[in-house]
């Protein structure tokens, strides 16, 4: 008899399928795929922590009523003029090229009305931005794309940008086809090109030269503009001591589930360190040089609801900032468009580009197609800038008040009393990470009991 | 009132700066005189107003950053990024200039009677630089626009990656970078270059433009290239 045939399907744990097909693209094309989006992997985040509610030893207070301060100030080391807002929820700098001009415009109202800031990218201010949001943070990245002192002036804060959560020791890019002619002329590019920013700044090289940087930032505007320092989370302890060395007012720690409109995926999975890792690194930093509370922290990178924003608060931060999450607060990923008071489908552009609602990431091929991440003229009406507006001011509204709610429960009248205390983790990486209890035990891997 | 001293051995730096932004704007005076400058960082950073800005020694980084419109004389050495990111105007380095010179200048004329550092017109986006001596290696990196004249020799890599600048070199260039090459000189180029030379001064114009080469892009790193052989 003959033995029955079997196909057998044992998978190579080193070479599963997503491998695989990793090879044969490279095979293929000869070049790195280059993406949208964060990191895609599992990492320890901010669901990996829950908070301890009062209950006997503490004394909530009541959830819908009692006053929980919100309030934020950022800024109040050197700056003459600190950026004072009303909720410590942030909109992360993002450049028009990657996104639409109405985009922008959304963002800024929408900030604008729930008392926010909103932050440029790597291509410079647009008008209608500045005209949108009340109050503005200007980066000064290594392209200096657009970077001018007219508009420096015009800032309500300058953020010199060193790296970013999804790209630690990468410069920007922005492909072809979204190097519209707008584009082109505000970065003085030529149109269409493949555009690669620079991953170092021009005019100096390392933390010595970033201190007289900072200074003249500080000279070009009167002292009176708060000076953001972004960096990459990697190396985040030395990072953020230097930050604060070099001058800066505030610091801003991009983990690296941060987003990105185009990067390299083997950056994006590769390099960087997770967000709940580089937060108490952070904190460490300043509270090793004696300087938290007098340097503020802004946390970004995978910050998506108010428990996330809690989280990140009682861990050390004083505000985070969101990036990828407010894109999908207006669409991102959607199966619909909303245009002429009618939802439409769009279906059928995603699986032009090769994949469906949900699992999107071609912000770098300009045809997003619920009209977030383009240049193109048709595909950008998708998104109105009130449709976006409403959007992202209710995504806000709603992040804030989780985030209250959290803090009454935890006896808080005030968000920015969160503390480390009021956490513990539910895994062991969480744990070691963060820097916190393991729940119901009293151990911090590395810290002993 | 024509002139106005600062003595930066006696008032500060923010001082003189705080004038510069404001008062200098509305006030009779031409000029300002920057005495004992020490080699003070951020001298005249920031300047929007065609006021003329004298500075009698050495300056440290950034004199004349981000300048719009005022003319700002070193009569001494300048610091890294001297001019950058100006916008308009002219500054003179009448002695050596440190690296980073005129880096990610938008507009305005930079000119450096000695040498230039590293990176010179590094980023440049529409200005220009002409250098009377040598500048050193990585120089018109990225180079976006505009234009730089370098009398001397240049260094290792000179216009790595450029996209639409043009570099004018006289001497040797030790190497170039990914995507320079030499092209052959025309008549445009020829008027530009007596243009920016005359610009530059007198001792300047003693060059003859013809004996320049032209640097520019090639062109072949704008759109992603399987076959660029990881250049990029």
């Amino acid at each position: 008899m003959e033995p029955k045939k079997i196909i057998t399907r044992e998978e190579s744990f080193g070479y599963d399928r997503k491998t695989l097909d990793y090879i044969r693209n490279a095979s293929a094309h000869g070049l790195y795929e280059i993406r949208g989006m964060g990191a895609k992997r599992k990492l320890p985040n901010f669901d990996d922590l829950v908070f301890l509610g009062a209950s006997l030893s503490r004394y909530p207070l009541e959830g819908y009523r009692e006053k929980c301060v919100t309030k934020t100030i950022l800024g109040t080391r050197f700056a003459k003029k600190p950026i004072e807002l009303e909720i410590p929820i942030t909109i992360a700098g993002m450049s028009f090229g990657s996104l639409s001009a109405n985009v922008k415009e959304a963002l800024g109202r929408a900030a604008s009305e729930v008392g926010t800031s909103t932050t440029t990218g790597d291509g410079g201010m647009t008008q209608e931005e500045r005209q949108s949001s009340k109050t503005l943070v200007y980066q000064c990245l290594p392209s200096r794309y657009g970077f001018n002192p007219d508009d420096v002036r015009k800032a309500d804060a300058i953020e010199v940008v060193i790296g970013q959560g999804a790209k630690p020791g990468g410069g920007g890019m922005l492909l072809g086809q979204k190097v519209s002619p707008r584009v082109a002329k505000m970065r003085t590019l030529p149109e269409g090109i493949d555009q690669r920013s620079a991953c170092r700044h021009p005019d100096w090289t390392g933390p010595d030269d970033l201190a007289i940087k900072i200074q003249e930032l500080r000279e070009m505007t009167d002292w009176e503009k708060p000076i953001y320092v972004k960096v990459g989370a990697t190396r985040t302890f030395n990072d953020v001591k230097l930050a604060v060395h070099a001058g800066a007012d505030v610091v801003v720690v991009d983990g690296m589930q941060g987003g990105t409109a185009a990067t390299q995926t083997c950056f994006i999975e590769h390099i960087g360190i997770p967000t709940l890792a580089a937060v108490r690194q952070a904190v460490n930093a300043l509270e090793d040089l004696d300087m938290k509370g007098k340097v503020q922290l802004i946390v970004s990178g995978g910050i998506r609801t108010g428990p996330d924003v809690a989280k990140a608060l009682a861990m050390g931060a004083d505000a985070v900032a969101i990036g990828q999450g407010v894109l999908i607060g207006l669409g991102c990923n959607g199966d619909t468009y909303f245009k002429d008071g009618a939802h439409h489908s769009a279906e059928k552009d995603y699986a032009a580009l090769g994949t469906a609602p949900g699992f999107c990431h071609h912000c770098h091929t300009g045809k997003c197609p619920v009209g977030i991440t383009t240049q193109d003229d048709i595909l950008s009406q998708r998104l109105s800038p009130d449709v976006g507006a409403k959007h992202l001011k209710n995504y806000l509204k709603t992040l804030n008040m989780e985030l209250t709610t959290i803090a009454r429960a935890c006896g808080k009248q005030n968000v920015h009393h969160l503390e480390r205390e009021d956490l513990v983790a539910l895994t062991v990486e969480a744990a070691a990470m963060a820097g916190l209890p393991l729940a119901g035990t009293s151990w911090i891997p590395g810290q002993g009991y | 009132m024509e002139s106005l001293t600062f003595d930066l051995a006696q008032q500060a730096l923010r001082d003189l700066n705080q004038y510069l932004h404001n008062e200098a704007k509305t006030a009779s005076v031409k000029k300002v005189i920057v005495a004992n400058p020490d080699g003070a960082h951020n001298i005249a950073v920031g300047l929007d107003c065609p006021v003329d800005v004298e500075v009698v020694g050495h300056a440290g980084y950034y004199a004349g950053g981000m300048n719009k419109t005022a003319t700002v004389t070193i009569n001494g050495s300048a610091g890294t990024g001297v001019a950058e990111n100006m916008m308009s105007g002219k500054v003179h380095v009448k002695g050596f200039a440190s690296n980073g010179a005129g880096a990610s200048a938008h507009g305005g004329l930079l000119v450096i009677d000695g040498d230039a550092g590293l990176r010179c017109g590094i980023s440049l986006k529409g200005g220009d630089i002409v250098v009377g001596g040598s500048v050193g290696s990585f120089s018109a990196f990225m180079a976006q626009a505009g234009r730089m004249v370098i009398c001397g020799d240049a260094g290792d890599a000179l216009g790595d990656s450029l996209y639409e600048a043009v570099l004018y070199v006289k001497g040797n260039i030790k190497s170039l970078g990914a995507d320079a090459q030499i092209e052959p000189l025309t008549e445009t180029d020829i008027s530009a270059l007596k243009e920016l030379l005359s610009a530059a001064g007198p001792a300047f114009a003693e060059h003859d433009p013809k004996s320049f080469k032209r640097v520019a892009s090639a062109r072949s790193l704008y759109h992603w290239n399987a076959d660029a052989n990881q250049e990029y």
